[in-house]
C-alpha cells in the first residue's frame, strides 16, 4: 500500500468537515476536556515536573508523550482506513507539514522557551482548571509571542 | 557523598501510572476528535486564531486563521473543564499552585509563543499529531526542539542556578 491517506499536522487548520458547527464545537470540547484530563492527570500542567524531565531527574514525560502518540497513531493511521468519513461528517484533515528553515528555527525558539519556564501551549491553558492562575502570565507571553510572530511574519506563512 | 547527576532519585521518583495514563487520556482526546471531526488537534494554534477576532492585519484574516477560530476556542476551554474534573475526581487539598517565577514563565511563555506559531506546531502539535502522522518535518521539530530544551534547562539551572 502506497503511502495513501496520512493526515498530518493541519497547516491550516481550514475546517475540512462539513459536519454541524454546533456538533464539531461540541466534539472539540468533548474531545479536549479528555485531552485537559490527561494533561492535569499525568501532572503534565506543572511546570515543575516538566523543568524535572528536562534537567534529567524524571523521565516520566516520555511516558505521557509515548502514551499519547500511541493512541493518537491507531486513530490517525487505521481512522481514514476504517470509516469512510469522520463520525460528525466531512472529511479527514491531511495536510502536508513542509520541513523548512522556520519550521526547524521556530522549533528550536520554541525548546528555549520550553526549557527556561516548563509551560508549553495545552498545559498552560489547562493549568487553570486546576487552579494555577500563575501560568496566566506564561499565557499572556505565549498570546504576545503568538502576535509577533503574527506582524512579524507578514503573508509568508500562515 | 556524591549523587548522581542523572536520575539521583531513580528514573521514575514519582511512579509511573499517572504519567502513562494520564499520556492515554490525552492521546484519546486528540484521538476523539480527530474520528468526530477529522480536525488536527494541536494547541498552538488557538494563540493565533484567538487573535483574528481583534487585529485587522491580513495574516491574521487569513481563513485558515479566521475558519478554525470557534472549534479552537472551545477546544481550549474543554482543555480548563477537564483539568477541572481531574481536579474534583482526585480530590485536592488544594489549588496547584505554581512556583516557578514571574518572569520566567512570561520570558519562556513569549519565547515558546512566538516559535511555537513559527515552527508550527509544539509539544502536541509536532509532538503528539505529527509523530502520530509519521510527518517527517514534525519529527525533525521534536528533535531540535528537545534538545534546546534540554539545554536550556540545564544550563538554566546546572550554570545560572535558575
Amino acid at each position: 500500500m502506497a503511502s495513501t491517506i496520512i493526515p498530518t499536522i493541519t497547516r491550516d487548520g481550514a475546517p475540512a468537515t462539513k459536519a454541524s458547527p454546533v456538533a464539531v464545537v461540541c466534539a472539540a470540547l468533548v474531545a479536549g476536556a479528555l485531552f485537559g484530563f490527561g494533561l492535569a492527570w499525568s501532572t503534565m500542567i506543572r511546570p515543575e515536573v516538566v523543568l524535572a524531565f528536562l534537567r534529567f531527574q524524571d523521565l516520566g514525560l516520555m511516558l505521557v508523550m509515548g502514551g499519547g502518540v500511541a493512541v493518537t497513531f491507531v486513530a490517525y493511521q487505521l481512522g481514514p482506513r476504517v470509516l469512510p468519513r469522520p463520525l460528525l461528517g466531512g472529511a479527514f484533515a491531511l495536510r502536508a507539514a513542509v520541513l523548512d528553515r522556520p519550521t526547524v528555527v521556530g522549533a528550536a525558539i520554541f525548546g528555549i522557551g520550553w526549557g527556561l519556564c516548563g509551560v508549553c501551549p495545552g498545559p498552560a491553558i489547562a493549568g487553570l482548571g486546576a487552579g494555577s492562575y500563575e501560568l496566566g502570565w506564561a499565557i499572556a507571553g505565549i498570546a504576545l509571542g503568538a502576535l509577533g510572530q503574527g506582524i512579524t511574519a507578514g503573508k509568508r506563512r500562515g | 557523598m556524591t549523587q548522581s547527576m542523572w536520575f539521583p532519585n531513580g528514573a521514575l521518583p514519582l511512579g509511573w501510572e499517572h504519567y502513562l495514563f494520564g499520556g492515554l487520556c490525552l492521546g484519546a482526546g486528540v484521538a476523539l476528535l480527530f474520528v468526530l471531526t477529522g480536525l488536527i488537534g494541536g494547541m498552538s494554534s488557538v494563540y493565533s486564531t484567538t487573535w483574528s477576532w481583534f487585529v485587522d492585519r491580513p495574516f491574521f484574516q487569513q481563513s485558515s486563521l479566521t475558519g478554525s477560530r470557534v472549534w479552537r476556542v472551545a477546544y481550549a476551554g474543554g482543555l480548563i473543564i477537564g483539568a477541572a474534573a481531574w481536579f474534583v475526581w482526585s480530590g485536592q487539598p488544594t489549588r496547584v499552585a505554581v512556583s516557578i517565577p514571574t518572569w520566567q514563565l512570561f520570558v519562556g511563555g513569549l519565547l515558546v509563543g512566538y516559535g511555537a506559531r513559527l515552527s508550527q506546531g509544539c509539544t502536541s502539535g509536532h509532538g503528539i499529531c505529527g509523530l502520530a502522522s509519521l510527518s517527517r518535518p514534525s519529527l525533525v521539530a521534536v528533535v531540535t526542539f528537545m534538545a534546546t530544551a534540554f539545554m536550556t534547562a540545564n544550563v538554566m539551572w546546572r550554570l545560572v542556578g535558575v
